[in-house]
């Protein structure tokens, strides 16, 4: 026991000495992201294939600050506390100037109630939930992809004019389904007062159970149906509900459906005629995307999907908040991703400074099935500013002032 | 002066009677044996002694108190002790804190804290080990010990509270001769000096016949003889039960085993 | 009326994958005892090997030929395993095995994404079967019907195959008695690996069938587990008919639970399988006599020993190094120690009721996030300080340990484990689903200590502190009456109950008071990380104290602290690799089979392999104490 001890209290030691010259080289600007590569790799590694092409396109061009960029990725495993623990290796061992990254929800929640605590800056790139800049905002906690509540409302917007009264919603029976679900119902209430929502199903996240839903969904004999559910649930929930019929003559909504990640598995069986955001990469024709899409190509050897693109713009505007800044000093940075504006493949966005919320947009178009796989059609970009709350409504939502 | 009076107790499994309105007397300071053929119902006898097994019918009155309905522990806790025909020891533990936890327990000392368990009654544990001729093994783990030995200490452990009764079923199961003679020796030492009563089972008939003070014979759940030796090894119903149920009369080797029960399987 | 017609059918076709699942489960467990969780992984495996050669043989033959194939190559892989991982250890203690299982679906969550890559497979349609019959007005999908069919087959197969072969027979003969399939001359090992086989073939095939109406993904594990347990377990472990008619329970509930009840989804299985359990104890057709004869028990453990000096020595030099640490350590390595030392509190309460009372709880999660989340509503609720929340979890944490173990305590076992099981996901599922209150998996956020402590060092000796009075008081129990009685009850209930002890009492205050510092650890936990979410109560969580106090070693009282210092830095280590949960999978198989006594046998299994010849009793002694 006693030998067992001293060892143990030697190998901490040494832990510490390793961990100790972790931290070297000055002349790089250290960003530290955190994902959960492991429990979604689908759409994570997408989103860091994205990040890396943008570090390596800024750093081919002299970098920032004269600087050269360097992404330190590490994996959560889908676990909040782990995120936390990461996160405080990154600042402290690797001095990484701020944090990015994450995927799930609760997740970037909790590195956000982190980053208000500590003082320290977290860019959430993908994470959707509304509370994250409003409800939870804090100073240090920006976003860039458009929110549960922005895409909904766009989609909301489509449903109202339709003359569809009867709603049905299916989500999976977790917080960004039940956000997505009220955003929804707010503002197509809003705008129809005369709508109602007959049904609401609440399969479990990746645990629908497709037939009975479906089964449920018709029983209420709905006009439209608004689907929130993704991944392996919207695959089910697809082929289930077109054998059985669910989608004849009735307008369907899909929230992310349009995205390849979700999108691209469904092959030929890909819905037709939903209504859907997603990512039309292959359609856009400014010239900033299609030079992103052929970089990303030649580096990958893969087409981008949704979170290449959300990763991509991720760096730059780190880059740009850290040029702008004209330092990696927390707080100047987070002066200066307040109302920081940049060119993205996507156009341009503004990082709101009353929520932090970047107006990145999303694409909103009609699914169609074509050489047996689903596209979007008809689609239009929206840009992000037009469906967020106004200022006033915001310092409602947003208890943090600052 | 009878202390124990067991008057008409009957059990019946799936309509078959184990136990048929069996009655018997105890005295303080008496060894009785407690004899008969595989089946003929000893086990499911001690087992509604001590209250692990309902009857059907029957009255168990210890000093007057009745037995019957009352748990294991609680029939313990009125002074009843037992052995088990397999040992049924803590293995994790040395001899000395087996039998520190019955006398804690008799204590009633589970639920407190200080001080640790293996400092409680070590005087007292020391005199009953001494007692069952345990004392140069207190140390060692219950797991390392010889059977004979667990069966010393087993009896080491049910003497702890200071019982007027010990059950003890078949106490020189599984033993080699010469320990068999040790065991029931020290028995009926502990039954003089303490003037206790011991109800045992046994199919051992040398170690019955030359220990025991009193025998009882049950045969088909029901009392064929009950009387001295010499009454019953006379007796030619119960020489009958014997020879018909293929066992021979007094020479018999060690532990053949009557109906072992799942509990003490499992702890065995 | 023709939709309850169809509501039914679809609840039958559901109950098929989910039968062969568990059927294949059932008869492992029957027979051998093993409790394995990479069942899941079968099942999967089953799915993504059946995708695969589904792209290459073509048409209504090569549909049917891939699923059969399928679960022939699963079958394999699950002989693999039991030849590779399993029967090295059946010797080891009860329950051993799962850890050893738990390394299994890592390496194989690994290698899966490695072979078929992240992105989720749609599942290819069944030749012939791919439009739909209607029923009245209703519209069912064929292949709904043929998931039916499938699945009575299987059941009549194996009916055959148990009631009319020899093999079979022995094979049921095997799950009531296994020393009396010894003694009619079978070997045993072939009877395991066999059933192994069958096992982890009808689990491929399971995989395979539900293509058409599925696919294949990197969550199908984890995500048929949970349901596959909880129908082996209300069917009565062993048994087939057990396990076709819970899944027939569990897959009818759930589409009408659909219908009527949307938001029941997550909870109600468990529900039903905690009120099975409730009132029959070992499931609908499972047989009393299965409990108590598990696998084999391990060697005895050695008596406790009072500290030597030199260990108190050691302890001593061990506090006082921690405590330097922020003199000479960075501030990572601080948070690091402080996610160690909550991570022994956890594992040091699970072992109390573990290691000493036998009491193997798969539900340990639902005290460490109870705590937490007492911890965490009391600060969002009435703005209590750090303090006060310190304080008042490990009380909330005892009283649903109070709660959960007064059902619990009274079953033994596999089916005890199933029932804290059972509760923890109750407990997930209300701060999953209670989301007014709890936020839902959105969280309670914001929960930072007092200032005082807010400062990484600060709360680095403040976990030090509590922490390490939390592990002390727990080892110190041990050496209480009342831990002794909790021994003495796993040791021989018999033995308790006849010298006056509550066996079940004793085990019921210990479950309360392991619930209380499990608790206490969660507290710890939530300040140290400002947040709570429902990951917290999840099965994995569980799954971690349970890895760390087998890693460790059983037997020893430092077992949860050797194997909580090395599973926590471990896992930190190796998530910087790409594929990590492949080399730690393997390093747990590794040391399961190398360390049978655990981490803390080491030294015990050096001197054995180099020393000179040794009493092995007296050496392990010397390690408990």
């Amino acid at each position: 026991m006693y030998r067992k001890l001293v060892g143990l209290t030697a190998a901490v030691a040494m832990a510490a000495n390793v961990m100790g010259t972790a931290a070297f080289a000055a002349d790089t600007i250290k960003i530290g992201d955190i994902n959960s590569y492991k429990r979604l790799p689908g759409h994570t590694i997408p989103y860091k294939n994205g990040a890396v092409l943008a570090v390596e396109t800024i750093n081919a061009k002299g970098g920032v600050l004269g600087k050269q960029l360097e992404m330190i990725s590490r994996d959560d495993q889908g676990k909040p506390g782990e995120a936390i623990k990461i996160a405080e290796e990154l600042f402290t061992s690797d001095e990484v100037v701020m944090i990015t990254g994450s995927l799930f929800s609760h997740v970037g929640l909790a590195l956000a109630s982190y980053a208000g605590q500590k003082k320290r800056l977290y860019l959430a790139a993908e994470p959707l939930a509304d509370a994250l800049v409003w409800g939870k905002g804090n100073r240090y906690t920006f976003r860039l992809r458009p929110s549960t509540h922005m895409q909904a409302s766009m989609l909301a917007e489509i449903a109202a004019e339709n003359p569809a009264k009867r709603w049905a919603t299916i989500a999976p029976n977790y917080a960004y389904g039940k956000d997505a679900v009220a955003a929804f119902k707010k503002a197509l209430m809003a705008k129809r007062p005369d709508v109602e929502f007959v049904t609401e199903q609440w399969p479990g996240l990746f645990k629908i159970d497709a037939g009975a839903e479906i089964q449920a969904l018709e029983a209420s004999k709905p006009d439209a149906i608004y689907n929130v559910t993704f991944g392996g649930d919207l695959a089910k929930f697809v082929r289930e509900g077109a054998l059985r019929g669910l989608f004849k003559d009735r307008m369907v909504l899909g929230l992310l459906t349009g995205e390849p990640e979700y999108l691209d598995p469904l092959k030929d069986e890909a819905p037709e005629g939903w209504v859907v955001t997603g990512y039309p990469w292959y359609a856009i024709e400014e010239p900033a995307h299609k030079a992103f899409v052929e970089a990303y190509q030649a580096r990958w050897d893969d087409y981008p999907r949704i979170g290449s693109l959300v990763g991509y713009n991720t760096i730059l505007s780190i880059a740009a908040a850290i040029e702008k800044a004209g330092s990696t000093e927390t707080e100047a940075m987070v002066d200066a991703m307040k109302g920081l504006t940049l060119d993205t493949p996507s156009g341009s966005i503004t990082y709101r400074a009353i929520d932090h919320q970047s107006t990145m947009g999303a694409w909103v178009g009609t699914t169609t099935v074509k050489d047996g796989k689903g596209m979007m059609v008809d689609w239009a970009y929206k840009e992000g500013a037009n469906y967020l709350p106004s200022d006033e409504e915001v310092r409602k939502l947003r208890p943090a002032t600052d | 002066m009878s202390f124990l009076e067991v008057r008409g107790l009957s059990k019946s499994f799936g309509g078959v009677n184990a136990v048929n309105a069996v009655s018997l007397d105890l005295k303080e300071g008496e060894l009785l044996a407690l004899i008969g053929p595989n089946g003929a119902g000893k086990t499911t006898c001690f087992n509604m002694l001590y209250g692990q097994l309902k009857p059907d019918e029957g009255s168990v009155k210890l000093n007057g108190r009745e037995l019957i309905g009352q748990t294991p522990r609680k029939i313990w806790r009125m002074g009843v002790g037992r052995t088990f025909q397999i040992t049924a020891t803590y293995a994790s533990m040395t001899v000395m804190e087996n039998v520190q936890m019955a006398l804690i327990s008799h204590h009633r000392g589970i639920f407190s804290v200080w001080p640790p368990a293996s400092r409680r009654h070590r005087p007292e544990a020391r005199a009953l080990l001494e007692l069952v001729g345990m004392e140069s093994q207190a140390e060692r783990a219950a797991s390392v010990l010889a059977y004979g030995d667990l069966k010393r200490l087993e009896l080491a452990i049910a003497l702890a509270h200071s019982p007027q009764l010990l059950l003890m079923d078949e106490p020189a199961a599984g033993m080699a001769p010469k320990e068999r003679v040790g065991l029931m020796q020290l028995t009926a030492d502990i039954v003089k000096e303490r003037n206790i009563g011991v109800l045992f089972t046994e199919h051992d008939m040398d170690v019955v016949f030359s220990h025991a003070h009193r025998v009882l014979v049950l045969n088909r759940g029901e009392i064929l003889a009950d009387g001295s030796v010499e009454e019953v090894r006379a007796n030619p119903r119960v020489q009958e039960v014997y020879l018909g149920g293929g066992s021979t009369f007094g020479e018999q080797g060690a532990g053949s085993e009557e109906g072992v029960d799942k509990e003490g399987m499992a702890d065995a | 009326m023709d939709f309850f017609i169809v509501q039914i059918l679809t609840g039958l076709s559901n109950a098929a994958a989910l039968f062969l699942v568990a059927s294949g489960l059932s008869i492992i467990f029957g027979v051998t005892r093993v409790v394995n969780f990479s069942h899941g992984s079968f099942y999967m495996l089953g799915a993504f090997i059946a995708y695969s050669l589904m792209t290459v043989l073509p048409g209504f033959i090569g549909f049917w030929a891939s699923i059969l194939l399928a679960g022939v190559a699963v079958g394999v892989i699950g002989l693999i395993v039991e030849l590779g991982v399993l029967r090295p250890i059946y010797k080891s203690p009860e329950l051993f095995q799962l850890v050893a299982t738990f390394g299994v679906i890592l390496v194989i969550q690994d290698l899966a994404l490695l072979i078929w890559g992240p992105d989720d497979l749609i599942g290819q349609r069944a030749p012939g079967f791919e439009g739909v019959v209607k029923i009245g007005d209703q519209l069912l999908p064929s292949y709904d019907l043929v998931l039916i069919f499938l699945s009575f087959l299987v059941l009549g197969g194996l009916w055959f195959l148990f009631n009319k072969t020899r093999v079979g027979i022995l094979v049921r003969a095997a799950t009531q008695d296994r020393e009396m399939v010894g003694a009619l001359g079978v070997n045993q090992s072939w009877l395991f690996s066999g059933v192994f086989f069958l096992g982890s073939a009808l689990a491929g095939i399971g995989g395979a069938a539900q293509l058409p109406k599925g696919g294949a993904d990197l969550l199908m594990d984890f995500n048929i587990l949970a349901p596959v347990f909880v129908v082996v377990v209300i069917g009565g472990m062993g048994s087939i008919p057990g396990a076709f008619v819970a899944a027939l329970l569990i897959s009818e509930l759930n589409v009408f639970g659909v219908q009527f009840l949307p938001q029941s989804t997550l909870v109600l299985m468990f529900v039903v399988m905690a009120v099975v359990l409730i009132f029959r104890p070992w499931g609908l057709f499972g047989r009393p006599e299965i409990v108590g004869s598990h696998g084999s028990q391990g060697p005895p453990e050695a008596p406790l020993r009072a500290f030597s000096g030199r260990l108190w020595l050691a302890l001593a030099a061990a506090v006082i190094a921690l405590t330097a640490v922020p003199f000479f350590g960075g501030t990572f390595l601080q948070v690091l120690l402080a996610d160690v030392i909550i991570a022994c509190l956890f594992a040091t309460s699970l072992h109390f009721i573990l290691g000493l009372g036998g009491l193997v709880s798969f539900g340990h999660a639902a005290t460490f996030g109870g705590g937490a989340y007492a911890a965490a509503l009391l600060v969002q609720f009435s703005g209590a300080s750090m303090e006060l929340a310190m304080l008042f979890a490990p009380f909330a944490a005892g009283l649903l340990a109070l709660v959960i173990g007064w059902f619990c305590v009274r079953l033994s076992g596999v089916y005890f484990a199933m029932l804290t099981l059972a509760f923890a996901q109750v407990v997930w599922s209300v701060a999953f689903q209670w989301g007014e209150v709890t936020g839902g998996d959105d969280g309670i956020l914001g929960i930072w200590p007092s200032a005082w402590a807010s400062g990484t060092t600060a709360y680095y000796y403040l976990v030090l502190t509590v922490g390490l009075s939390g592990i002390a008081t727990l080892l110190f129990m041990a050496y209480t009456p009342f831990g002794y009685a909790l021994r003495g009850g796993r040791d021989s209930a018999l033995r308790s109950e006849a010298i006056g002890i509550n066996v079940r009492l004793v085990q019921w205050s210990a479950f309360i008071f392991a619930g209380f510092m499990s608790g206490l650890a969660g507290a710890l936990f939530v300040f140290a990380k400002g947040s709570i979410f429902p990951t917290e109560l999840e099965i994995a969580r569980s799954f971690d104290a349970l890895i760390i106090v087998f890693l460790g070693g059983v037997q020893s009282l430092f077992g949860p602290l050797a194997g909580g210092v090395v599973f926590t830095l471990l896992q930190d280590w190796l998530s910087r690799f790409e594929y990590w949960r492949l080399f730690l999978g393997l390093m747990i198989i590794g040391i399961v089979i190398l360390l049978p006594n655990g981490l803390v046998g080491v030294g015990q299994w050096l001197r054995g392999r180099f020393g000179g010849p040794s009493n092995k009793l007296e050496e392990a002694q010397e390690e408990a104490g």
